[in-house]
């Protein structure tokens, strides 16, 4: 029971920074390398408004949502918009998007150097239930809880709202698109701000879920990031929802029933046997509509 | 391109002419120091206490000031500054103390540690990290310049020659004296052991560990294993938890303490966890708050020791920097009051004559407490086994 609830809190964090991701290659076919970066710069910044603003967690965490869309935003200007129109927009894209976060995490380095950081002890109440023989934060059911809202308010937007209306077209055809009259400039920002957003809340959330931030807090989740979108069906939202937990119980159950060492090649071994079987992903619709 | 090309070589190649030129002049000083002889300023009259040199012996420290390590270095500096003031009040005997920073950079020590034994240098302290000593070591051995580790903890670290010393114990010193009063304190017979698998110094860590709990007789129910970059321990404190441990017992660095310590606290495990070196810090109380009470930690120095000598230092070290002093700082101290004993045993600066003198050293009384250098030319002391209360480091009785 407690192994579960770790993996789905594990698992929800995935989810909330593989979505981020996910919705910018479904809806514009490009991989934002940048998104790790986004991740970690946003556990710092998290951490800098606690700590030294002395703001509260409940504060913080919006601020940390405007600050990710910034940088989003920030990330299509610099390293996508110039090349756009390219022959090889999509590659040049992936590599100038890496430089981007590189820069940022030079940054962040030459701001707060190599040491670890992490949300002051008092700055979350410090509440424990005990669910079914289990251990539960109140910090844990909060994060849970701060994800499914944030994942559902991200498929009502793009399921219901304008701007999700303008998202859908581009993605099924940008030229269409901008022949309907639909400002794809525009929404391609939007869509990056809402990324990065999302990338930049999922990790304040992961800093203060292990009481720790590092500067490659972003590569080491990177990898995981990009085999959930993968297994979930590249693009699509409830498939980085559903991938995301079931790497999170993976990894669990592989300490649990494989042994410690082999956690790593246990959870993705799996997500490769589901690439096998299923290539287009759990819930890859093979390219018929994405988002 | 090309004309800046033509240039390029031009002034690399003045660069190397010069840089041959330094190295030719040095190596002659070195040879007249080592070469020594009635004549050479390095050897002087009387002996121990009233032993006289006429020129101040020249100690190089190569110290990770700026880098990873840079608050290490840091400390150990100021340790060092302090000895050489406290020494000079002795009469007789004076230290020029050179401290070179090495960027805890392995390829930066390495030039550094050239330098010292090009330019004469009688005794090496350094470097800061294990991994910079394992490179830059060979360069002082080959050059017969006797080197004082002052708080590396790797094990090798003295096997790589017969010039190289140091005054910090090993883990395989530290963890079985902590184990065993953990033993003897908690009645310890079953625990778990966790530990970093990807990293050098926490996987000798764990077999040290594996060594001791079968020589007390404590069952380890199970082993589990992580990588030095996690930060999410729940799945395995949970399989911990379920083995119900009398003690969980860790060889993993700061960076993956703080998060382990409070994740097994959240998740109700009350019993103690026993860290290595790794946790001899006091960030661990700093970040992990409460969750670091009741953590044990073996360590070779604890400011609460009450040997005058470490009275006299703690004392002195807070008058001049304002600030207690970490363990860092006390080994630094420590190896210079070695190197003095070295020097006044044959009271000679040479640098053959420091190493035997190191080799010596016995029954020393220092801050850390009664040193002796052992065959194997590490130093040996009891170990100071401390348990977290109430937020510090404090001796565990």
């Amino acid at each position: 029971m407690q192994q579960l609830l770790n993996g789905i809190f594990i698992g929800s964090i995935y989810a909330l920074f593989a979505i981020g991701f996910t919705l910018v290659f479904g809806i514009l076919d490009q991989l934002n390398l940048a998104h790790p970066a986004v991740f970690a710069v946003a556990a710092f910044v998290g951490i800098e408004l606690v700590e030294v603003a002395g703001l509260s967690i409940w504060v913080a965490l919006p601020i940390v949502l405007l600050v990710g869309a910034l940088l989003g935003v920030l990330i299509e200007w610099v390293a996508f918009r110039p090349l756009r129109g390219r022959p090889d927009a999509h590659f040049a894209g992936l590599i100038s998007s890496i430089a981007l976060g590189g820069i940022f995490i030079a940054l962040l380095q030459a701001r707060y150097g190599p040491d670890t950081r992490r949300f002051p002890a008092d700055s979350f109440p410090d509440e424990r239930y005990t669910i079914a023989g289990a251990q539960v934060t109140l910090l844990q059911v909060a994060i849970l809880v701060i994800s499914i809202v944030l994942m559902v308010v991200l498929t009502l937007l793009v399921r219901r709202s304008r701007l999700g209306r303008g998202m859908r077209a581009i993605a099924e055809n940008p030229t269409a698109a901008t022949v309907l009259g639909i400002n794809v400039s525009r929404i391609r920002t939007s869509t990056f701000a809402l990324s990065s957003a999302l990338g930049a809340v999922a990790g304040a959330l992961f800093a203060m879920n292990v009481n720790s931030a590092q500067l490659g807090m972003g590569s080491a989740i990177e990898l995981k990031g990009l085999a959930v979108i993968i297994v979930g069906g590249m693009g699509s939202l409830s498939g980085a929802l559903v991938g995301g937990l079931a790497l999170g119980l993976a990894e669990v159950f592989a300490v649990q029933y494989v042994g410690s060492s082999w956690r790593d090649m246990v959870a993705f071994g799996l997500l490769f046997l589901i690439l096998l079987v299923r290539p287009q992903g759990l819930f890859g619709a093979r390219r018929v509509r994405e988002v | 391109m090309r004309k800046s090309l033509t240039t390029l070589a031009l002034v690399s190649t003045a660069a190397l002419a010069l840089a041959a030129c330094g190295g030719g002049t040095s190596e002659g000083d070195a040879t007249a120091s080592s070469s020594g002889g009635a004549s050479s300023a390095a050897g002087g009259g009387g002996t121990g206490d009233d032993c006289t040199l006429s020129d101040p012996v020249k100690v190089g420290a190569a110290l990770s000031l700026t880098g990873a390590a840079g608050s290490y270095g840091t400390s150990q500096k100021k340790g060092l500054e302090l000895a050489a003031e406290d020494l000079k009040a002795k009469k007789g005997v004076t230290y020029d103390l050179k401290i070179e920073d090495d960027a805890t950079d392995p390829k930066q020590g390495i030039t550094v540690f050239e330098g010292f034994v090009d330019n004469g240098t009688n005794v090496i302290i350094g470097p800061t990290l294990s991994n910079t000593a394992f490179q830059a070591q060979p360069i002082a051995q080959e050059g017969k310049t006797p080197v004082l580790a002052i708080s590396n903890t790797a094990t090798g670290i003295t096997a790589q020659g017969d010039y190289i010393f140091r005054d910090s114990l090993t883990e395989a010193q530290v963890i079985p004296q902590t184990i065993a009063k953990a033993k003897e304190k908690y009645s310890l017979k079953k625990v778990v052991v966790m530990y970093s698998q990807d990293d050098a110094f926490t996987k000798s860590g764990f077999e040290v560990i594996e060594g001791a709990l079968k020589k007390e007789g404590v069952e380890n129910a199970k082993t589990l294993s992580f990588s030095k970059a996690d930060t999410d321990f729940r799945a395995l404190l949970t399989e911990a938890k379920g083995l119900n441990p009398d003690a969980i017992v860790v060889s993993g660095l700061i960076e993956a303490a703080i998060p382990l310590v409070t994740q097994a606290r959240e998740l109700g495990i009350t019993a103690p966890i026993i860290g290595g070196n790794g946790f001899n810090n006091p960030r661990l109380m700093k970040d992990a708050g409460a969750a670091a009470e009741g953590v044990v930690v073996g360590a070779a120095w604890n400011s609460a020791s009450s040997n005058e000598e470490n009275t006299k230092f703690m004392a002195d070290f807070k008058a001049k920097n304002g600030a207690g002093p970490d363990q860092f700082a006390a080994q630094a101290y420590t190896g210079m009051l070695l190197i003095d004993h070295a020097v006044r045993a044959k009271c000679s600066a040479e640098r053959d004559d420091i190493k035997a003198g190191l080799g010596a050293i016995k029954d020393l009384k220092t801050p850390l407490g009664t040193i002796s250098i052992n065959k194997d030319r590490d130093a040996e002391h009891d170990a100071v086994v401390q348990v977290v209360k109430d937020g510090a480091f404090t001796v565990l009785k």
